[in-house]
């Protein structure tokens, strides 16, 4: 059962938020998701997924969670073949036309493995925008008269002033949200470049957050470029220090993802099918190492850089 | 279809035959959008064919991507896979968050919303989600993204793909995206009370939408397609209209244009 905005309210109001160093290991952090919460995941697709935080997730052994985000790429794989998440609720799922329908996600919600739950863009960021207000649900157009509205079992509510009829979708409250920054001071003052995606609206839903970050900076730092930060301190419970902690998605301004990443997931799929395919990528880029940062030195500081000359070129 | 801009630019018309179905059918979506209008376009062909409108008839079109993206312009030879991607918003005049994006959709600020689809039904219903039953899938496709706000909460909506007879169904599996559910009025008394599908553009044919019953209509042809072979690519009884014209074909230019910002080379002709 998901938590309600009322629960999660109460929640709110039962735990001071202290302005402290928030810095934890990402170790540290993940012991923020239990068996069968349900994990909000920032970003969107591939670009500023939370991947240091999510392949130290995949270490830990946490059991059926239910995943969450509005475009979903390979990580649902991982998370299915690995048995950590049984349930995927997103928009879409894939890592991009050139690669195709995910082997993975395919195998596990044909069979009944796992449970893909679909709604539309809109329909999942007002779920999350629902959270964030504190509000049970919130009337939209969109989606109504579909399959997803009928499969979603989603019910529609007459405007009490105009009699219009709307959609009435349903507040989602993640046990734990996972996000990645561009900078973010020990409080958990968090700033992001780019795309917002739908990473303030999934923390503010939320009852617990873990930020990961490309850089530690002082609070004095923010103060320039105030109007970027998302997220304020109280909204955050841990912050984690994570340099190229989107790799192999990319970071707006800082990095682009990397394509030659996917093309070799995948040829390791089409060879070796869904199962192996996933065992055979886990146990080379995920259990082989204790930390992100030994996944990175294997990626080598030679391709980041050029990854990172790709999206100053792009952003400049 | 007369279309005064490409003649503007004709110069040489391209052998047909160094022109692929994609690329034709990108041309010809690219014409149906005018200047001074704002589009929401999906990723692969509709993205395409409104970055050529710019460079074309309609400089004035702003573009808008899902990932919060308003008036990109994209650069040659390095189009975004993904709406959500550095690439998607190169030069753009605004980034806003995804859901505000859908929003302003909803508000009615987007005069086009422009899809592809995987499998598309006789009343404009689009299929992303599920061959077969989806409760017991064969295939579980990857799912709406935005597709289904887009076709709910555009102004006028336009559909580009490719003319298969597994594309072009009777029936979709799976209304993932509503067009005019199952015709008539239907889709206005499902609550969705804007937005109205209009053009579906393939590399056979244009269609348009009967006004009454809301069933796909064929209206034009592509250069030397006979209404036979539409009627064999399509999956359920092809509906005519009064008068049925043919496109004028890619000229030279549109043709290297394309070429140009997909990064494919120059054209040959």
């Amino acid at each position: 059962m998901t938590t309600t905005v009322s629960q999660a309210r109460l929640d709110l109001e039962s735990h001071e938020r202290p302005v402290v160093d928030k810095r934890v290991s990402a170790r540290e952090a993940v012991g923020q998701v239990h068996d069968r919460d349900v994990l909000a995941i920032g970003g969107t697709l591939y670009s500023r997924t939370p991947m240091a935080l999510l392949f130290e997730l995949l270490r830990s052994g946490r059991r059926e969670l239910t995943i969450s985000r509005s475009l979903t790429c390979f990580e649902a794989d991982l998370f299915f073949a690995t048995k950590t998440a049984n349930r995927l609720v997103t928009s879409w799922v894939g890592i991009g036309l050139p690669w195709g329908l995910s082997p993975v996600v395919r195998h596990y919600v044909e069979a009944g493995l796992a449970e893909y739950e679909e709604w539309s863009h809109l329909a999942l960021g007002l779920r999350f925008k629902a959270g964030a207000m504190g509000v049970p649900f919130l009337p939209t157009m969109t989606m109504l008269g579909s399959d997803l509205a009928r499969r979603t079992q989603t019910a529609t509510v007459r405007c009490p002033y105009t009699d219009q009829e709307l959609l009435a979708v349903p507040a989602l409250v993640p046990d734990v949200t996972f996000l990645h920054v561009h900078r973010c001071d020990i409080y958990g003052n968090a700033q992001i470049d780019g795309y917002a995606h739908m990473d303030a609206d999934m923390a503010k839903a939320s009852r617990r957050v873990v930020v990961s970050t490309e850089e530690i900076v002082e609070t004095e730092a923010l103060i320039a470029t105030s109007d970027r930060t998302i997220l304020p301190h109280f909204a955050v419970d841990a912050v984690v220090e994570a340099p190229f902690g989107a790799y192999p998605h990319e970071c707006y301004g800082r990095y682009e993802a990397d394509t030659r990443h996917f093309d070799s997931y995948v040829a390791l799929l089409r060879e070796h099918g869904p199962d192996e395919g996933v065992r055979l990528y886990m146990e080379a880029n995920v259990l082989a190492y204790d930390d992100f940062a030994g996944f990175l030195r294997q990626v080598g500081t030679e391709r980041l850089a050029e990854l990172g000359r790709a999206a100053r070129e792009l952003t400049s | 279809m007369t279309d005064t801009t490409a003649e503007q630019h004709a110069g040489a018309q391209v052998p047909p035959r160094d022109v692929t179905s994609e690329e034709l059918m990108t041309v010809s979506a690219s014409r149906l959008l005018a200047d001074n209008r704002v589009v929401f376009a999906g990723v692969g062909a509709p993205l395409v064919a409104s970055a050529m409108a710019r460079r074309l008839q309609a400089p004035n079109l702003t573009i808008v991507l899902e990932g919060g993206i308003i008036g990109t312009q994209l650069r040659a030879g390095q189009l975004p896979v993904s709406t959500n991607e550095m690439r998607a918003g190169y030069h753009a005049s605004m980034f806003t968050d995804i859901t505000d994006i859908f929003l302003y959709a909803q508000r009615g600020f987007f005069d086009y919303g422009f899809l592809g689809a995987a499998q598309v039904d006789r009343y404009g219903n689009i299929n992303t989600s599920f061959i077969g039953d989806s409760e017991a899938p064969k295939v579980r496709l990857p799912g709406s993204g935005g597709a289904n706000d887009i076709i709910s909460l555009c102004n006028e909506i336009f559909i580009v793909t490719a003319h298969e007879r597994r594309r072009f169904v009777d029936r979709v599996d799976f209304i993932t995206s509503p067009g005019y559910l199952s015709g008539g009025t239907s889709r206005q008394d499902s609550g969705l009370a804007f937005g109205r599908l209009t053009k579906v553009v393939t590399d056979l044919a244009l269609f348009d939408f009967e006004p009454e019953t809301h069933r796909m209509r064929l209206r034009s042809l592509q250069p030397g397609v006979s209404v036979e072979a539409v009627k064999q690519a399509t999956g359920f009884p092809l509906l005519l209209a009064d008068e049925i014209d043919e496109f004028a074909p890619p000229t030279a230019y549109e043709v290297q244009l394309l070429r140009e910002l997909r990064g494919s080379g120059a054209v040959s002709a």
